[in-house]
């Protein structure tokens, strides 16, 4: 039942800030140890400086760094590399789309994140997380989990079954506000009327007592919202939030996200297989492909110049309304590749109508193209390739 | 893939890994359960013990070793010395043997019992699944009655009272006890299999299987039989310890099999008398109660987690 | 809800009339009376007795007659014990057989179920290996063998307790009919309290309590434990039944005074107010307990108290 990954072995003396449920330091304020030390807070300069420099830092850094990243399962059958050094940013109050087929490793990224890949079989074997500052992948088991909630909400895809049955909504959006904020029962329970009614839920107050099972998945999925918003974390990342629910209730729930987070300034990793979602809600969009991010950059780029064969088929294979009735879908040849030891080549030339010799032989790094932050994994899309 | 003629064609093939099927799955992961393993392997020695045992020992069950008693003062020969390896009791039977024919009489019970159990539970609960309405109600409500008596009153009572007719002397007087035992184990399984169909035949395959037009005949030996014939088979081999044991329980008291024949709750019995003097006679009898109890719940347990389709797929 | 119980408390009664026309018919169908003790009695004594008591009727004669006296509370003489009423013997055992059912029952659930949470929790590893082998060891020794070997060891080799328990005042020798009727119990329950753990380890919610970043003891005490035992409560009832129809064996070989002990001789001596009594009893508390059970389920499992 571990939810921390034991290869990243402790180490306290990387990171000085030491995590309590302390609420009133602001979010990347500095600890005294990291101010340079001709710096003292004693003087109404020293505190000036200090909060500037906070400032600085807050702005110079982002809220979440992720380096080169990987997550591999260890099968019977052998070792899957669900994430295959995976690198992006995010910064404060952004929201990032990561979209994907099943089996591409968005949904093992979100996990990566919060530590939260089941181990065994899986483990997070290499790469960096730098979270608000903090190396995440360094933290201890309780410090992790004293991020979880607290900092970095989440939400998860399958309303019906993400709930716990024998306890009530009431309760068990208020948990995570007791023991994070340390707010006591009736404190916490008034918080989590007030963002019961936030969600939507109409006669928040009496609901508060209601049991999971009495909601239907649309409301559902409302309360996940809730209790990942519970306690005004930095970071949400939604696992497909609307996948398992009906069409009508989809924008309804991704509208919610998108009020709720820029309301309160949250961050966002929204992950989906829907192009046509990342779209609607993101300003940033990261196109993953058997583990790897094969395409990246600001959502107009990748919808107006995309540059990887597998992005166009994803664009192509969204149904239009102007299309001719009785025409048929379009999809995406073949299937996704085994990840268990993949080979040095491009993953997605099986499946590609443009690959050549060259894709087969070596994978493609991702390299810059026209648009700001927008980088490519191809080498047919390349400046003086085959493919333009 | 653009091939020369500039058509598209199929891509070729991506290494993807082996197809699995339910059965082909579920056996290698039981051959990875140590547990189960063992149990199987001891279940199969018990079955052999069973049927060719009491023809491999010098010794049958109800001979007498007088000799050999007047050695040894006329009190039970204890273990590991001479030709009776596991000592004789109190007048000279060769224990090895008896527990040989324990174990033919312990093989049978399980044999009949479940036979009992399915030919009855399975039709009851099918029935009660399919047709559903007031057979369902009817047939549930005898189950309800069987349920409320208790078990082993009945099954003493039935094999008192046709002690004396043709179905109560064969084997030895233990058929009526094993049918008898049946006869109040059949509830459960029938709740098991009408339970596994009703579900079964509102699940989403079904339904995605009739929209393709696919047979209701065909739903059932296709769909529905195979899905339900897992659990019925670990109920099967959970349920023989249960017999097992009812049945030595019965012994231990006296019901069921007939003196000079032994099953191995009477052979506890009857050691019981003597056990400071001579304790292999109840030591070894329950070490085989012990041993075929533990190895068919092994083996049930290995059976199910095997068989427990959410596991398919995950390490 | 109100009206599911007493609906189950109204179908109890057919159930009981159908188990004694059953019990009552196989116990004439065997053969010989209640006299055919060892020394064998003249005929006229027999025909005599037999008059006396009514055994001479007609079946469904007897069985009326017997249907009336339960109905207005008598049960009847006892015919291996004449100087006494079946009521007096059941009124002085049952007080003992439920005492010693209700321990066993305690001592069960007590000790099965952390066995089980905690197997599940360090599964594969020592803990898992200890409590599995416990439960093994309750599933492979039928009662009457552990309670065998239980006497042997602490009766008679330790002497801690004694070896008989027919003074029931005295709590000491309540231990080892305790013990020796729970051992089958313990096992079970622990069995059925780790599997039921185990899927719900595997369940989506946990995911999400340990995304909310809640201590490792509270996501098992608050969110595992009570979703892993609603299906435990389901396998309490059959598990009574064992208790209450089981424990004759261990009255038996403790020389426990309670009705239990009745029942094997009663049977053989053809004693048939006694089988009666007790068939009827054992049916009665069988059906109670399952509807306790079943009534308990469907409060403690939010989704079937309110739907």
């Amino acid at each position: 039942m571990a939810c921390e990954t034991r290869s990243i072995p402790s180490s306290r003396g990387s990171s000085n800030l030491t995590l309590t449920d302390d609420t009133s330091r602001a979010p990347g304020s500095p600890e005294l140890s990291e101010l340079p030390d001709d710096i003292t807070v004693e003087t109404e300069e020293g505190r000036r400086l200090a909060a500037q420099l906070a400032d600085d830092r807050r702005h110079a850094r982002r809220l979440l760094e992720v380096r080169d990243l990987s997550t591999h399962f260890f099968t019977r059958d052998g070792v899957v590399h669900a994430v295959d050094g995976v690198s992006f940013d995010l910064d404060y109050g952004e929201t990032l789309g990561i979209v994907g087929e099943s089996g591409s490793g968005k949904s093992v990224t979100a996990l990566s994140l919060t530590r939260l890949v089941p181990d065994p079989p899986g483990r997070i074997v290499s790469g960096e997380i730098i979270f608000d500052g903090i190396n995440i992948l360094k933290l201890t088991g309780n410090e992790m989990r004293l991020l979880r909630g607290k900092k970095i909400g989440y939400i998860f895809q399958d309303p019906m079954t993400s709930l716990n049955p024998t306890l009530t909504i009431g309760y068990q959006i208020a948990e995570s506000a007791r023991v994070h904020l340390r707010l006591s029962r009736r404190a916490a329970d008034e918080r989590a009327a007030e963002l019961l009614a936030k969600v939507g839920i109409p006669r928040a107050r009496e609901r508060m007592k209601d049991y999971p099972h009495q909601f239907s998945g649309g409301m559902r999925q409302r309360v996940m919202i809730a209790i990942a918003l519970a306690c005004d974390p930095m970071l949400l990342l939604a696992d497909e939030p609307t996948t398992a629910l009906d069409v009508t209730i989809q924008a309804q729930i991704l509208e919610l996200i998108r009020s709720l987070s820029s309301e309160f300034g949250t961050a966002v990793i929204l992950i989906t297989h829907d192009l046509g979602i990342a779209a609607g809600m993101c300003d940033r969009i990261n196109v993953m492909y058997a583990g790897r991010i094969v395409e990246t950059g600001k959502v107009d780029d990748i919808f107006e110049q995309p540059q990887m064969p597998y992005a166009w088929g994803l664009l192509d294979s969204l149904p239009r309304l102007d299309e001719e009735k009785g025409a048929r879908l379009r999809t995406i040849e073949g299937m996704p590749p085994d990840l268990i030891d993949p080979a040095d080549e491009c993953r997605f030339s099986p499946r590609c109508r443009y690959a050549r010799d060259i894709c087969r032989q070596h994978e493609p790094n991702l390299t810059e193209r026209q648009g700001e932050g927008h980088f490519a994994r191809c080498h047919g899309t390349e400046p003086g390739g085959w493919i333009q | 893939m653009v091939n020369q003629a500039g058509v598209l064609e199929a891509p070729a093939a991506v290494k993807t890994r082996k197809p699995t099927s339910l059965w082909g799955d579920a056996y290698r992961r039981l051959l990875k359960n140590r547990l189960a393993i063992v149990g199987g392997i001891i279940v199969i020695l018990l079955i052999l013990i069973a049927i060719v045992g009491p023809y491999l020992t010098p010794f049958e069950y109800r001979a007498q070793d007088l000799p050999a008693l007047a050695q040894n003062r006329n009190r039970p020969i204890p273990p590991f010395q001479g030709p009776h390896i596991l000592g004789t009791d109190g007048l000279g039977r060769d224990l090895l043997s008896r527990l040989m024919d324990g174990a033919r009489i312990s093989m049978t019970v399980a044999l009949i019992v479940q036979i009992v159990v399915l030919g009855i539970g399975v039709p009851v609960g099918a029935a009660a699944a399919w047709f559903g309405g007031r057979l369902d109600t009817l047939l549930m409500r005898i189950t309800d009655i069987v349920y409320a008596f208790p078990d082993l009153l009945f099954i003493i009572l039935l094999s008192v009272a046709f002690r004396d007719t043709f179905f109560g002397k064969a084997i030895d007087g233990l058929l009526i006890v094993f049918v008898a035992i049946g006869l109040t184990a059949w509830v459960t399984m029938a709740r098991l299999v009408r339970g596994q169909l009703l579900s079964l035949k509102e699940s989403e395959f079904v339904e995605a299987a009739r929209a393709i037009g696919v047979s209701d005949r065909k739903i059932v030996t296709r769909h529905l039989l195979p899905n339900a014939l897992g659990p019925i088979i670990v109920a099967v081999t959970l349920g023989i310890p249960g017999a097992i044991l009812a049945e030595a329980t019965l012994a231990f008291i006296g019901v069921g099999v007939q003196a000079p024949r032994a099953s191995w709750g009477s052979l506890v019995a009857d050691g019981q008398r003597s056990l400071q003097a001579a304790p292999h006679l109840v030591l070894f009898p329950a070490l085989a109660v012990a041993i075929a109890l533990i190895s068919f719940t092994f083996l049930g347990d290995g059976l199910r987690d095997a068989l427990d389709p959410k596991l398919k797929g995950k390490q | 809800m109100v009206g599911y119980i007493i609906r189950r408390i109204l179908w109890i009664i057919p159930v009981l009339f159908v188990v004694s026309v059953i019990t009552f018919t196989l116990m004439h169908a065997a053969p010989g009376g209640p006299w055919a003790r060892e020394k064998r009695l003249p005929a006229a004594t027999v025909q005599r007795l037999n008059d006396k008591y009514g055994l001479n009727d007609p079946m469904p004669v007897q069985y009326l007659n017997w249907v009336g006296g339960i109905v207005t509370g008598d049960l009847g003489p006892s015919y291996k014990y004449p100087d006494r009423d079946v009521n007096d013997i059941v009124a002085d055992g049952i007080g003992i057989t439920v005492h010693l059912g209700i321990m066993a029952f305690l001592l069960a659930v007590i000790v099965g179920i952390p066995l089980g949470v905690i197997a599940a929790l360090r599964q594969n590893r020592m803990p898992d290996y200890v409590a599995t082998f416990v439960s093994m060891i309750g599933i492979a020794t039928p009662s009457f063998i552990l309670a065998i070997l239980l006497i042997v060891v602490f009766a008679v080799g330790l002497r801690w307790f004694p070896t008989q328990s027919s003074i029931w005042s005295e709590p000491q020798r309540w231990v080892l009919p305790t013990v020796a009727l729970a051992g089958f119990p313990i096992a079970q329950i622990a069995r059925y309290t780790r599997a039921s753990m185990l899927e719900v380890t595997r369940m989506d919610y946990v995911r999400t309590a340990q995304s909310k970043g809640l201590r490792e003891r509270s996501i098992v005490t608050i969110h595992m434990i009570r979703n892993a035992l609603i299906p435990v409560v389901t396998i309490l009832g059959p598990i009574l039944a064992f208790l209450i129809t089981g424990s004759f064996i261990i009255e038996t070989i403790f020389g426990v005074p309670g009705i239990g002990r009745y029942y094997i001789t009663a049977i053989s001596q053809r004693d048939y107010g006694v089988i009666m009594a007790m068939t009827i009893l054992y049916a009665v508390a069988i059906a109670v307990m399952n509807l306790v059970v079943d009534v308990l389920y469907a409060y403690i499992d939010p989704r079937i108290r309110y739907s």
